[in-house]
C-alpha cells in the first residue's frame, strides 16, 4: 500500500530547508512509520530534489515524524528558479511511498 | 481562572479579509492578530520606503483596518499586527488617519520600532547562516537587516493602553504571545509558560492553515466549506491551557489532524523551536478533540532564550528570466521535449550568460524533477517552462524571448506563450547579539 493510506503530511519551508511531517491517521500505524519511513528512504525518494542531509525527528505523542531536508529548495525560497519555490507540493510526493503492511493486516 | 480569546485574522499579506471581520463580529475575542509579513517582504518594503518616506508598510493595511476597526472599537478588541513592515510609524500615522475618518478619533495606536538593525549589522561582520560569506561581503547589494523582535515591546504597548499595536519584523508567534503576557502578567523567564504560549502562537499564526486550509485531499481528508473558511481562535488560560476553535457555522474544521499538521509546519527540531523570547519544546505536546471544532493542546514547554536574535537580511541576489508555452493533443509531450531542446540550443548559440538554468515540463516533471516523476503518465497537454538566473535584466529578458520565438520557429501548435524578467531580492540570516537591538514603543493618536 501507499503511505497515503495510513498517513497525512504537510510541507514547510525555511530558506533552503524543507520540512515534511508524516502523521499517522491512527496511532496504531506509528510503529510502521518508524520502521519503514526512514531518513534514508526519504532521501532516496527525493533523488534529484534534495541535495543535502535528511534528518528525522520522532513525535510519539502525536504519532508523527518530522523530516528536515537540507538543500531541498533550489538554493532557497526567495531565489529559487522552481515553479514551486516553497516546495509546498513535496508532501504529496512523499505520500506515494510504498509501505509493506504489518503482519496480520491486509 | 482568567481566559482570553485571540483571533487570527490573516496568515499572510494577501489573505482573505472577511474571515477577520467574522472573528471580530462573532468570535467573542478580545484580541485580533494579523500576521502579514513574509520573509522577504521587509526588504521589498524597505526599497519602497527609500523612494517615499511615508510608504513601506503593508499595502492592504488600509483595507484591513477599515474592515475591522469599527467592530473592534465597539467591542474593545485590541488589534496586533506586523503590517508596519519597513515603516511601523508611517503605518501608525496612517491608522490614526483611518480611525478619524471612521469616526473613531479616540483610538490609541502604538508603533514598535527598533527591528531595523541595518546599521548595527554594517558595523559588524557577521557570518551568513545559509551560505559561505559575511554581511560585509554583500557590499552595496545589502538592502535591509531586520531582527525578529520578541513579544515584550508589543506587550508593553498593550499595557500602555494601545488599541492597535503595529510592528515591523517580529517573530510570528510573538504577535500572539504579547496579549498573553499583557493579560496574565507572565514573567519573561517563565520558560514553560512562554513555550506553551509559543505553541498557541505557532498554531494560530497561519490563520486558515489550522482550520482546514492547506489540508483537503478529496477521498482522504475531506473538508467542507473552504470558500468560507473560518479563521482560528485560541482560547488561552493564564496557566497556559489552550483550546483551538473557530466561529460556529464558518467553513473548515478544527480537528486533531489539522492541529497536528500545523504544529509541525516549518518546524525543524521539535525540541528546539528557537524564538526571541524562549526556546520552545513541542516534543511533548498532546492534541485532544474535546468537542466538535474544539481541540485542546497541552504539553508545550520551553527552555531559556538564546543570547542572539535572528536577523533577516535582504539583498539583491540576481535576475530571473522565464518563458512558457503550451502544447496539446497527440504527441504533445514529444513536442514539448523538442521545444525544450530547441531553447537549450538557442541559449548556447546566442551566448546568453546564465549562471543557472531550469527546463520544466509543466504537467509532467516541473514540481519534483525528472527522477521523482519518472512514472508519470503521458498527459493530454503539456506546458514547457524555461527559467534562468542572470546578472542583469537585459540577459534575463533574452531567456523569455527564446521561448516566445517558438511560436513561429518551434514545434507545431505551440500556444499561450508567456515571458517575464525580474530582479530577485533574496533573504539570508545572521545572528545578532541580543543587546544590539533596542525596541521602542511610540504612541500615536488619542
Amino acid at each position: 500500500m501507499k503511505l497515503r493510506e495510513i498517513a497525512h503530511s504537510r510541507t514547510g519551508d525555511k530558506g533552503n530547508i524543507s520540512n515534511i511531517s508524516v502523521i499517522a491517521y491512527d496511532a496504531k500505524h506509528y510503529p510502521l512509520l518508524l520502521e519503514q519511513v526512514t531518513s534514508e528512504r526519504v532521501k532516496a525518494h527525493f533523488a534529484g530534489v534534495v541535495e543535502g542531509e535528511v534528518v528525522r525527528y520522532e513525535l510519539p505523542n502525536i504519532a508523527a515524524l518530522n523530516f528536515v531536508m537540507d538543500r531541498a529548495l533550489g538554493g532557497g525560497v526567495t531565489r529559487s528558479l522552481a515553479l514551486d519555490a516553497h516546495g509546498k507540493s513535496l508532501s504529496s510526493a512523499l505520500l506515494d511511498l510504498d509501505i509493506a503492511p504489518a503482519s496480520g493486516e491486509k | 481562572m482568567r481566559t482570553i480569546r485571540i483571533g487570527s485574522g490573516a496568515g499572510y499579506s494577501g489573505d482573505r479579509i472577511e474571515p477577520a471581520l467574522e472573528l471580530a463580529e462573532k468570535g467573542d475575542i478580545q484580541y485580533l492578530v494579523f500576521e502579514c509579513l513574509g520573509e522577504r517582504t521587509v526588504a521589498l518594503a524597505q526599497q519602497a520606503r527609500m523612494k517615499n518616506p511615508e510608504s513601506g508598510y503593508d499595502p492592504l493595511l488600509e483595507e484591513r483596518m477599515r474592515a475591522v476597526l469599527p467592530v473592534c472599537a465597539a467591542k474593545g478588541i485590541k488589534v496586533v499586527t506586523n503590517m508596519g513592515a519597513a515603516n511601523p510609524e508611517a503605518a501608525a500615522r496612517k491608522t490614526v488617519e483611518i480611525a478619524k475618518s471612521l469616526g473613531l478619533p479616540s483610538l490609541k495606536i502604538a508603533a514598535v520600532v527598533g527591528d531595523d538593525v541595518l546599521d548595527a549589522c554594517k558595523q559588524s561582520d557577521l557570518p551568513i547562516m545559509e551560505f559561505d560569506g559575511t554581511i560585509r561581503q554583500l557590499g552595496n547589494r545589502l538592502l535591509s537587516a531586520n531582527a525578529y523582535l520578541g513579544a515584550e515591546p508589543m506587550a508593553r504597548a498593550l499595557s500602555g493602553g494601545a488599541d492597535v499595536v503595529i510592528t515591523g519584523r517580529a517573530s510570528d508567534p510573538a504577535l500572539f504571545l504579547a496579549p498573553m503576557i499583557h493579560a496574565f502578567g507572565w514573567a519573561m523567564d517563565d520558560w514553560n509558560l512562554l513555550g506553551q504560549g509559543t505553541v498557541a502562537g505557532h498554531l494560530l499564526e497561519c490563520a486558515g492553515q489550522v482550520t482546514g486550509g492547506y489540508f483537503a485531499d478529496p477521498g482522504y481528508k475531506d473538508v467542507a466549506g473552504l470558500a468560507r473558511l473560518g479563521f482560528p481562535i485560541g482560547e488561552v488560560g493564564e496557566d497556559g491551557s489552550l483550546v483551538i476553535t473557530k466561529v460556529a457555522g464558518s467553513g473548515g474544521e478544527v480537528s486533531a489532524r489539522t492541529c497536528k499538521e500545523q504544529l509541525l509546519y516549518e518546524v525543524h527540531d521539535p525540541r528546539r523551536y528557537i524564538q526571541p523570547d524562549v526556546v520552545a519544546d513541542f516534543s511533548q505536546v498532546k492534541v485532544e478533540e474535546v468537542a466538535p471544532d474544539r481541540v485542546r493542546i497541552s504539553g508545550g514547554r520551553g527552555t531559556e532564550r538564546t543570547g542572539t536574535l535572528k536577523v533577516s537580511v535582504g539583498y539583491v541576489d540576481s535576475f530571473i528570466g522565464e518563458g512558457q508555452i503550451s502544447y496539446a493533443g497527440p504527441g504533445a509531450l514529444a513536442r514539448g521535449r523538442l521545444a525544450l531542446e530547441i531553447v537549450r540550443e538557442r541559449l548556447k548559440l546566442t551566448g546568453i550568460a546564465a549562471s543557472e538554468l531550469r527546463f520544466d515540463l509543466i504537467g509532467v516533471d516541473s514540481l519534483h524533477g525528472a527522477q521523482v516523476s519518472a512514472h508519470a503518465n503521458e498527459p493530454y497537454e503539456v506546458r514547457i517552462r524555461v527559467a534562468g538566473r542572470t546578472e542583469n535584466l537585459r540577459e534575463a529578458v533574452r531567456i523569455g524571448n527564446e521561448v516566445e520565438t517558438l511560436y513561429t520557429n518551434g514545434p507545431a501548435g505551440g500556444g499561450g506563450a508567456f515571458k517575464s524578467a525580474r530582479d530577485v531580492v533574496a533573504v539570508a540570516s545572521v545572528l545578532l547579539p541580543r543587546d544590539r537591538a533596542t525596541p521602542q514603543v511610540r504612541f500615536f493618536g488619542a
